[in-house]
């Protein structure tokens, strides 16, 4: 009696699960080619059996291109302990360290000895130059040239194209240090220009202020 | 203090051992009982119907069935015209009694797994017209889920499995499926349109929250809640499971931070905060799990007196522990001491102020303590797949809770040596990078290493990618120096004034009314 579930309720809630997935390794949020690496994904999460060492690790490339979003660490914690102990998902763990060490030299050393890994997904590179230059602009009001080249791993010719397109299109500001060196201004944000901060503090809501309005009546 | 990771759940007495248990026979109180309650239930009287349910219950169970069983369906049936709703929901608790006092049997457990099915089949479709306690109604998700969980734990443990246990396990794999639970959960919120009747309550177009859910239109308000509380069944669920964006995402139709139908009844409104701000604490959005501990340890506090005698008075002091030591662990990580309200923080430091101090040395000692914090705090981690039944039957119910441990204890390495740069920014406004890496006994490339991570991790990105700061110091670095603003402890003035104001009229008004003889 009643082991039977309601057939259209089960195919509502399976769409909505793979839906939450595709959230939570959103590097394209609405790009339905990923859709089908997600309900896999959704399987595999409880039943071990059907999963797919390549599809997993597709996944976890993919949320490591999220970065600075924590969708790698939350892949993790859905993949069982035996799984994680493979080759390729450890190489992607000491990855992730890294990247959440900033410690990109190393990361690039890594990335560079695992291109089979990391090249499957297209944009790889991009992804992670982006997320260094996110922890960079929390970090810095002006950074060394040299500093910068090394995180997100680009020198010569590439470097000055990059810096040219991030002068023309994102605020970038190049000056000249000590020495022979170059500095780079980075855009103001709150986080490297802390006085930038709206100060919420002496805000009174105008809740508060009805409280004193009888005696000012 | 905080016990160790247990897995038992309640008393182990076998079911049904008490030889005197006559599962037909109904004493006269039962009789009166069950009648009464059906008739309260007829006539839609919910006062009558929780006096019942949360009191004469209790009673009863207390006198006569403290260690057996209440008297089977069957026995009661006759006095309640054979209802068939009726003897769904007195099974439910028949199941839930028998769980809290007495351990079931792998065949109860899935006999009450059914009975679940037929229960929410009947809600869900709308044949029910009954209108039932929030507080009834709360129980029946919570319970749901309850078992789910103990199923999933009693499952792994496959070594003391006898064969006739393994062949029912195989041949009803369906019972406490996570596909089916996790479905009728989802079910009951999609069938109940609960998310768009609180949409359509924010723009003052329902009544729901201010009539705390009930129907006072001779409706039902039973899918309408159970709806409502599946939501925080699916956050519980979802947090089991590991999967915290999900959960908070089942969450996001209810507003927490206005009191709601999820704060009439109190252990809803302890389970919903503390996986919110578990699951908040595991994506590093530390702020907002240390706002949301604040604010129902305070809770709990000021109202705990009123809970003496609730059946579930020790499940909230459990949780109440709990989520001091969740709260230990935030602090301790995001060292932001102001967002607490000084009576939380001076219980806080009563319970764990000397531990959160060796917390701070990032040390063995340091590690053994936030796995002893964490093992005490977390919730009850399950693996919802069916284990191998052919290979040595192996038990598995710790693999998940010690992968979160795990991953959790990661966490807290990668942030170690946060703490040094953070004692060093509290006493400089300026200093350069080789003056600090040498104070650190580091080089200069790891010392900027180190105050990028500080950034990193104290930078949390939220569902909508934007970057909410959970940072205790403001730096920046400006080439090779690094520039402390200090972020002065904000001193609410205008609210300081406002309550002057009011104290002082209150003061010039008894001063007005003072005679002088």
């Amino acid at each position: 009696m009643g082991r039977e579930q309601p057939q259209q309720e089960q195919e509502g809630g399976q769409a909505s699960m793979a839906y939450a997935v595709e959230q939570l390794v959103a590097v394209n949020p609405y790009n339905p080619d990923i859709l089908p690496d997600l309900e896999d994904y959704v399987n595999q999460q409880f039943e071990p059996d059907r999963m797919s060492t390549q599809i997993v690790a597709r996944i976890l490339v993919k949320a490591l291109m999220a970065m600075p979003a924590p969708d790698f660490s939350l892949c993790l914690f859905l993949i069982s302990e035996r799984v994680q102990m493979e080759e390729q998902f450890k190489t992607l763990i000491v990855l992730s360290h890294y990247l959440e060490t900033a410690r990109f030299r190393q990361f690039w050393d890594e990335a560079a000895k695992n291109r089979h890994i990391l090249d499957v997904v297209p944009g790889f590179e991009q992804a992670i130059q982006a997320y260094a230059v996110h922890v960079l602009s929390l970090t810095y009001q002006k950074i060394p040239r040299s500093i910068l080249a090394e995180a997100i791993n680009i020198e010569g010719l590439s470097l000055e194209k990059f810096l040219e397109h991030q002068v023309a299109n994102c605020g970038w500001i190049l000056e000249k240090g000590q020495g022979n060196g170059q500095l780079i201004v980075l855009p103001r944000s709150e986080f490297n220009h802390p006085e930038l901060k709206k100060s919420s503090a002496d805000n009174v809501p105008l809740e508060h202020i009805t409280r004193i309005f009888p005696i000012l009546g | 203090m905080a016990a160790p990771y247990d897995y038992e759940d309640g008393p182990q007495h076998p079911a049904g051992s008490a030889a005197a248990y006559d599962p037909n026979y109904v004493p006269d109180s039962v009789k009166s009982f069950v009648s009464h309650l059906y008739r309260y239930i007829r006539d839609k009287n919910v006062y009558e119907i929780h006096q019942m349910y949360e009191t004469s219950f209790q009673t009863l169970s207390d006198r006569h069935f403290k260690d057996t069983p209440w008297p089977s369906v069957d026995a009661v049936a006759p006095y309640v015209d054979n209802d068939h709703v009726f003897c769904l929901l007195y099974r439910e608790m028949w199941f839930r009694h028998l769980y809290a006092r007495l351990s079931p049997t792998l065949r109860q457990r899935i006999d009450s797994w059914d009975n679940y099915c037929s229960l929410f089949q009947v809600v869900l479709h709308g044949v029910v017209n009954m209108q039932l306690p929030n507080q009834w109604l709360w129980d029946m998700v919570d319970e749901f889920v309850y078992q789910f969980q103990s199923f999933c734990q009693y499952r792994a443990k496959m070594k003391t499995k006898t064969e006739q246990e393994i062949a029912l396990l195989r041949q009803f794999d369906q019972a406490w499926n996570v596909y089916g639970v996790l479905n009728f959960l989802q079910a009951l919120v999609e069938k109940s349109t609960i998310i768009q009747i609180l949409e359509q309550d924010k723009e003052g177009l329902e009544q729901f929250t201010a009539t705390d859910g009930y129907d006072y239109n001779g409706g039902s308000n039973v899918l309408k809640v159970l709806g409502y509380f599946s939501m925080v069944g699916l956050l519980r669920v979802h947090c089991l499971l590991g999967d915290y964006h999900t959960g908070l995402k089942c969450l996001l139709p209810i507003d927490i931070s206005q009191p709601g139908v999820y704060t009439c009844v109190i252990g809803s409104h302890i389970t919903t905060i503390y996986h919110y701000g578990f699951a908040n604490l595991m994506l590093r959005r530390y702020v907002e799990a240390i706002r949301e501990f604040n604010k129902m340890l305070l809770y709990i506090y000021k109202t705990k007196q009123y809970h003496q005698k609730s059946a579930q008075y020790e499940q909230i002091l459990k949780k109440n522990e709990q989520m001091y030591a969740l709260l230990a662990i935030s602090l301790s990580l995001c060292p932001q001491l102001s967002l607490v309200e000084e009576t939380v923080n001076s219980q806080l430091r009563e319970k764990y102020g000397e531990k959160m101090l060796r917390m701070q040395r990032y040390d063995d000692e340091s590690d053994a303590l936030y796995d002893e914090l964490f093992s005490y705090a977390c919730p009850k981690f399950i693996t919802p797949s069916a284990p191998s039944y052919e290979e040595p039957l192996v038990n598995y119910n710790q693999e998940a809770y010690r992968l979160q441990l795990k991953l959790f204890l990661h966490e807290v390495k990668q942030q170690q040596l946060l703490s040094g740069v953070r004692t060093f920014l509290k006493v400089y406004s300026t200093i350069s990078l080789g003056k600090l890496a040498t104070y650190m006994e580091v080089d200069e490339p790891t010392l900027r290493t180190i105050l990028m991570t500080f950034k990193h991790k104290t930078h949390a990105v939220g569902s909508d990618r934007k970057v909410i700061s959970n940072a205790d110091i403001d730096f920046y670095i400006d080439d090779d120096m690094i520039q402390v603003v200090e972020s002065k402890t904000a001193k609410r003035y205008g609210d300081y004034f406002l309550r002057q104001i009011v104290k002082l009229e209150g003061v010039m008004t008894d001063l007005d009314r003072v005679k002088l003889e």
